[in-house]
């Protein structure tokens, strides 16, 4: 099938059928555009206050300063953003390593290899994991998995507030999503596809990994889509079990603090309205917005890329 | 299709022998690990919180309200209603606008358009947004105006402000799940009703739509699971922490993820108990919420 | 369908909560009782106070036992955060805002832009408490302010307790404190520090909740931090409370010791404010002054310390004149 077209998507002539169809189409696109205001008043917001933050410190300082300490006084105070991105890009990459496999895992073997009624049982269980608070993702991971299982069954040098624990725990966090939206994606690919592969002699896990897997691919990649960005934009498992310190660093037994983080604390915190040091809240925010634009535009176009091969 | 199947059948057919049976089986054995990580994780955290918990459960705790002078008696009734009307008004919100939005994007939208493409991006960017920004854009548009909810007094936040930033929150993957769903009806159900002289419009609400079910409810699933325990965007819109009386429409209004989290802050032991009993009653209306999509998602999944 | 049925849920809690609290169950706990003035069954209105999550708890008992001799009068709390507090007062959102701290310049001209007085009502004290970790012998368990700057001022080095001097522990040093967002932190570094906002940074881990702090000093051998009074409290089973030399010989932080001032210099007021014309509205004076009457069982329920009569007579007088405060000088 040519790229960008979909069925249906046919010429008609205009009659009064028509017309209706048409008053659909606009309000299913209206529905569709809310997304557009939505980010339009995100960015309204995030703008407006950030401009008086950018009055009085040099973007340079902002955008590649190592040093974040805004809420410190004196001397200390300090704008570097650096750190910020650092921890978020560095912690996101920990978790999805923990929870692109897992639950990639999971999403097969719901898939291919549970009989239906196991399915049925164990896709839920699955997801009530998406719906436990993060409150108690974060307590679970400062005050048993690094007590526990890091520093005692595993014996690793951590500190309390370590950048590991909040890690492997927001992986478990983001998990869930990409099991089952990828289970669904792989429960679609008609059976015919697995029928022809099995006939043709392949082994129950080439059919997996090399029929299914290319064939349900898009809905794969928007399971990890999710998942990603669920990772990037989780606060609390952050701040409870990685500790509230910007370190720019490789070493992930110590504290960490991502953008997300820094900006629910400090938003829910004692700073004065009003003063640069709340407007880093709306900076930092503008800030991974952006960001996560750049890296959404980027994956789309390289999946579209991919995707055609095996449209 | 027809392309990608010989493509498929020539890969395939390098098989090697007997080797295929114990690589099966270890690729097996490996999913079925991650299957156990998972719940045993799930299983780990549930104990962990039943057991401080399950000590406050018990009719008065859902039906008294929070004390803090005697935390013994503290209750969850005002909060528990918050959470119950929050996720009605949420579901109501977040279902047809989410269903609306992906057919558009998947039966309507070219997408070699610009204007197209823009909401694609944008849709997939807002899923990574903090819900602290959603928090903060709830309260300057939807609280604050210039779209004040039923001009309720300026700046006061309701029940259905609390509802539409949280839903504005998850819509996003409600969107690009339901997305996924559509994409995976295969087109031949789509060219025979069309070919049998439907609409494109009939061809989705009785072919399409009632074939992606399933995946759409997942979708709810997912962005209701998400929605019931976000604390900070209801904070920020101004939602109370400590309500001593129930809420209704156009007034204050206080949410059980609150409680937890303003509980769990508390030094005393009590509170952290407490906190620990509203989970599990968070995590039994979740279930009771989810197990309606998981029913019509049971019903209506089908193999193609 | 779907409404009627949470009609029903929604009217069969209400007639089991109606139920609950008609039979009044509750309030035969509240031993002590309370002082009221006569007419406060009369009062009605709702009153939303919003800000410090340190001092919503003095809200939060407060508006409980208010309930009990007002009745009609609804009352919400929430914990936003001084800051945010602050933001909704100056734009009326909000009947009282709950501070951890006095309101700063910033905000003071927000509010003068909408035309809105505050009006400045200490209703408690909050005693920072030193602890450090179990293994952690200090002599006499106590620690000056001087020794405290040594270790957390901001350019400090001490890498191990015994560089203090004679008699202190040979241990290496580490910290768990509030993080700079912190109004703990400014106090703090206010206080001992005598800096503004600056506190040494290598060592230490910050973190945004006490409980967190003190998970932090217990776990971690040779730690040392602060937290809120009640925090050290409810712990002082798990780490060592330490005695605090101000110059005037090591104290204890006690509710006496705090409400005194003896505790010093690390005892913090708490405040309300409301506008001076939510002042004059009769069932929000008639609540300030409720917390300022019963201030002893309120601050107790909240896990903090009663004002003196000292305070206690400013705080009514301001309250009662509806004086607005003054202007706080511009950073």
């Amino acid at each position: 099938m040519p790229p960008g077209q979909r069925p249906g998507g046919i010429t008609r002539v205009r009659t009064r059928r028509s017309v209706g169809e048409q008053a659909i189409k606009g309000l299913l696109a209206a529905a569709a555009v809310l997304s557009v205001l939505t980010t339009t008043g995100i960015v309204v917001t995030l703008v407006v206050e950030s401009v008086p933050f950018f009055e009085i410190v040099a973007i340079g300082d902002f955008f590649f300063g190592t040093d974040w300490a805004p809420l410190a006084g004196g001397e200390q105070q300090s704008f570097g953003v650096v750190p910020l991105i650092w921890s978020t890009l560095y912690l996101t990459g920990v978790g999805l390593l923990v929870a692109i496999p897992v639950g990639l895992g999971v999403g097969v073997y719901l898939a291919e290899y549970a009989s239906p009624r196991v399915r049925r049982t164990l896709k839920p269980i699955v997801e009530t994991l998406a719906g436990i608070p993060t409150i108690v993702f974060g307590y679970f991971a400062l005050t048993f998995f690094t007590p526990e299982i890091l520093k005692g069954f595993l014996g690793l040098e951590v500190s309390v507030f370590n950048g590991l624990s909040a890690g492997i725990i927001l992986g478990i966090l983001v998990l869930p999503t990409i099991a089952s939206v990828s289970e669904d994606a792989m429960s679609a690919v008609p059976q015919s596809l697995r029928e022809g592969a099995f006939g043709l002699g392949a082994a129950k896990w080439q059919v997996v990994v090399r029929v299914v897997f290319p064939a349900a691919l898009s809905g794969i990649v928007a399971a990890l889509v999710l998942g990603a960005s669920r990772a990037i934009g989780e606060t609390v498992v952050i701040l409870v079990a990685a500790g509230n310190n910007p370190n720019l660093t490789f070493d992930l037994t110590t504290a960490h603090q991502t953008m997300a983080a820094f900006i629910a604390n400090t938003a829910r915190s004692d700073v004065a309205a009003g003063s640069i040091a709340f407007a880093t809240i709306f900076v930092v925010g503008l800030t991974l917005f952006v960001l996560t634009f750049a890296v959404n535009i980027v994956a789309i176009r390289f999946v579209r890329r991919y995707r055609q091969v095996y449209d | 299709m027809a392309v990608a199947e010989t493509d498929i059948a020539r890969k395939v057919v390098q098989r090697a022998s007997s080797g295929e049976r114990s690589r099966d089986l270890l690729f097996r054995s490996s999913l079925m690990l991650c299957l156990f990580i998972a719940v045993i994780f799930l299983g780990v955290l549930l104990v962990d919180v039943a057991a401080d918990g399950v000590g406050f459960l018990s009719l008065e705790f859902l039906t008294s309200f929070p004390s803090r002078i005697d935390p013994q008696s503290s209750g969850i009734q005002s909060a528990l209603l918050g959470t119950l009307y929050l996720m009605g008004l949420c579901a109501l919100f977040i279902v047809p606008i989410g269903v609306a939005s992906a057919v558009y994007l998947e039966e309507y939208a070219d997408n070699e358009r610009w204007y197209n493409r823009l909401i694609e991006v944008n849709i997939q960017n807002l899923a990574s947004v903090p819900s602290v920004v959603y928090g903060i854009l709830g309260l300057a548009f939807i609280v604050r105006g210039p779209i004040d909810i039923f001009g309720l007094g300026v700046g006061q936040p309701t029940l259905l402000a609390g509802a539409l930033t949280l839903g504005l929150l998850v819509l996003p993957v409600v969107i690009i799940v339901s997305r996924e769903a559509i994409r995976a009806v295969p087109p031949s159900i789509r060219e025979g009703s069309l070919a049998l002289g439907a609409t494109q419009w009939q061809t989705i609400w009785k072919q399409v739509l009632p074939g992606a079910l399933p995946g759409v409810a997942t979708g709810v699933i997912l962005a209701l699971s998400r929605a019931i325990g976000e604390t900070a965007p209801l904070i920020l819109v101004g939602a109370a922490a400590f309500q001593r009386f129930n809420p209704t429409l156009d007034g204050q209004f206080s949410a059980l993820p609150i409680q937890i989290f303003n509980n769990v802050g508390e030094p005393a032991g009590v509170f952290r108990d407490l906190a620990a009993a509203t989970i599990i009653v968070l995590l039994v209306i979740l279930l009771l919420m989810n197990s309606a999509a998981i029913m019509l998602r049971n019903r209506y999944e089908q193999k193609w | 369908m779907k409404l009627h049925r949470h009609t029903a849920v929604l009217v069969a809690c209400s007639a089991l909560a109606f139920g609950v609290t008609a039979c009044g169950g509750d309030d035969d706990e509240t031993a002590g009782g309370t002082t009221e003035s006569a007419d406060t069954q009369n009062l009605s209105g709702s009153i939303r106070i919003d800000g410090s999550s340190t001092v919503q708890p003095v809200a939060e008992a407060a508006s409980e036992l208010f309930q009990e001799t007002a009745p009609n009068v609804q009352i919400t709390v929430g914990g936003a955060g001084t800051g945010d507090g602050f933001e909704r007062f100056c734009r009326g959102e909000i009947v009282i805002a709950d501070a951890s701290r006095a309101i700063e310049a910033d905000e003071y001209e927000k509010c003068k832009a909408k035309d809105i007085d505050p009006v400045e009502v200490q209703v408690g004290i909050d005693g920072l408490s030193v602890v450090a970790n179990n293994s952690l012998e200090f002599p006499d368990n106590c620690i000056s302010t001087e020794n405290l700057k040594k270790l957390l001022a901001p350019k400090s080095k001490v890498a191990n307790y015994k560089e203090l001097g004679e008699g202190f522990p040979d241990q290496d040093a580490s910290f768990f404190t509030p993080g700079t967002e912190s109004g703990t932190y400014d106090y703090f570094t206010e206080a001992v520090l005598e800096t503004d906002a600056e506190q040494r940074t290598n060592k230490v881990q910050t973190s945004a909740d006490d409980n967190q702090i003190v998970t932090g000093i217990t776990g971690t051998e040779g730690a040392l931090g602060y937290v809120g009074f009640a925090f050290a409290e409810e712990n002082k089973d798990k780490l060592k409370i330490l005695s605090v030399d101000g110059g005037d010989g090591c104290i204890e932080p006690k509710i006496e010791t705090i409400a005194d001032g003896t505790y010093a210099p690390l005892s913090r007021p708490l405040f309300m404010y409301p506008t001076t014309k939510t002042a004059a509205q009769p069932e929000v004076k008639a609540f300030i002054n409720f917390i300022l009457e019963n201030n002893q069982k309120v601050n107790e329920s909240a896990g903090y310390v009663p004002l003196t009569d000292e305070l206690k007579a400013t705080a009514t007088q301001n309250l009662e004149s509806a004086t607005p405060v003054e202007a706080p000088a511009a950073e």
